[in-house]
């Protein structure tokens, strides 16, 4: 197979490498939000520890 | 066996557990969605009828999978929130309703990607893709009744009552395209066999058990992160906190 047949997928380029972006994306979604969470959640403790002191 | 799970459930050992294996699910899961869309994309021959638009199999079943997969756990730890009140199983439910979410949303997608060449539309009111918009709007149902009410217990029996209400769609989406004339294809293993040949079955294979162990990952972050807010005017908490 060459690589202009490989990303041409038999004509069906647009639906293929759509779904598979959209995979992508999901993946990605899913491993990082986890962690920007944990950022924040551990911003938020953090702060909130100093908040009760004063 | 039942002393290792009643010291798991407890939140400060399940985060510590959590903490050690999340990195391990994360590094298998990816290395086996490599390794399967590599053998999908490239290694499995093009389908005699469909060509190589039957590639987004490779993503639309394994998708399909995690949303049915995600909903029976979901379900599962809703059981056991509302009858034994654990506090790590209201986590989990919290912490499975938009991974869930996001899955059979891929799921949809890239069915409608690979019913336009193949059907010829988009979306089609059959049973099979009913349901599983159904199976959305209860995962985005669950997500937010978690984020309406602000006692977080309260909004985790209410989540947990729906979830577990919703779980009779799971074997409706499940069996739709057997119990209804369906325009979508049944299920690729009859009677203890696939249908499909060897070649293009083991990608599907190691990437479904690619996104499960993703599944794994994201849950256990997920479930650190509610457990760490939840709990934080515990000891454990603040001394996680203060070194």
């Amino acid at each position: 197979m060459s690589t202009h047949d490989f990303w041409s997928m038999g004509g069906y380029a647009r639906y293929v490498w759509s779904a598979y972006g959209a995979g992508l994306l999901v993946l990605l979604w899913n491993i990082l939000t986890p962690v920007l969470r944990r950022r924040s959640v551990l911003r938020e403790l953090t702060e909130g520890d100093d908040g009760d002191k004063t | 066996m039942w002393t290792w799970f009643h010291r798991l459930a407890s939140p400060p050992s399940f985060y510590r557990f959590a903490d050690l294996c999340a990195p391990w699910f994360l590094v298998v899961s990816l290395a086996l969605i490599v390794v399967g869309v590599y053998g999908g994309l490239v290694l499995a021959p093009p389908d005699y009828q469909q060509g190589d638009a039957f590639r987004i199999i490779y993503i639309h079943v394994p998708a399909a999978w995690m949303s049915l997969f995600v909903y029976t756990f979901m379900a599962v730890a809703s059981v056991i929130a509302l009858v034994w009140r654990i506090k790590l199983a209201e986590v989990a439910v919290a912490a499975a309703a938009p991974v869930g979410a996001s899955f059979t949303a891929l799921a949809l997608l890239t069915g409608m990607l690979w019913g336009k060449p193949m059907w010829g539309a988009y979306w089609v009111w059959d049973a099979r893709l009913t349901s599983e918009l159904v199976l959305l709007f209860l995962y985005l149902g669950v997500v937010a009744l978690n984020s309406a009410i602000t006692d977080p217990r309260a909004a985790a029996r209410a989540a947990a009552l729906l979830a577990l209400v919703g779980a009779v769609n799971v074997p409706i989406v499940h069996y739709s395209v057997v119990w209804w004339n369906s325009l979508h294809q049944g299920s690729l293993f009859k009677g203890g066999g696939s249908t499909i040949t060897w070649s293009m079955l083991w990608p599907l294979l190691i990437t479904a058990l690619g996104f499960t162990l993703l599944f794994g990952y994201t849950q256990l972050m997920r479930m650190r992160n509610e457990l760490l807010l939840r709990e934080r005017g515990s000891r454990w908490v603040k001394e996680l906190l203060s070194t």
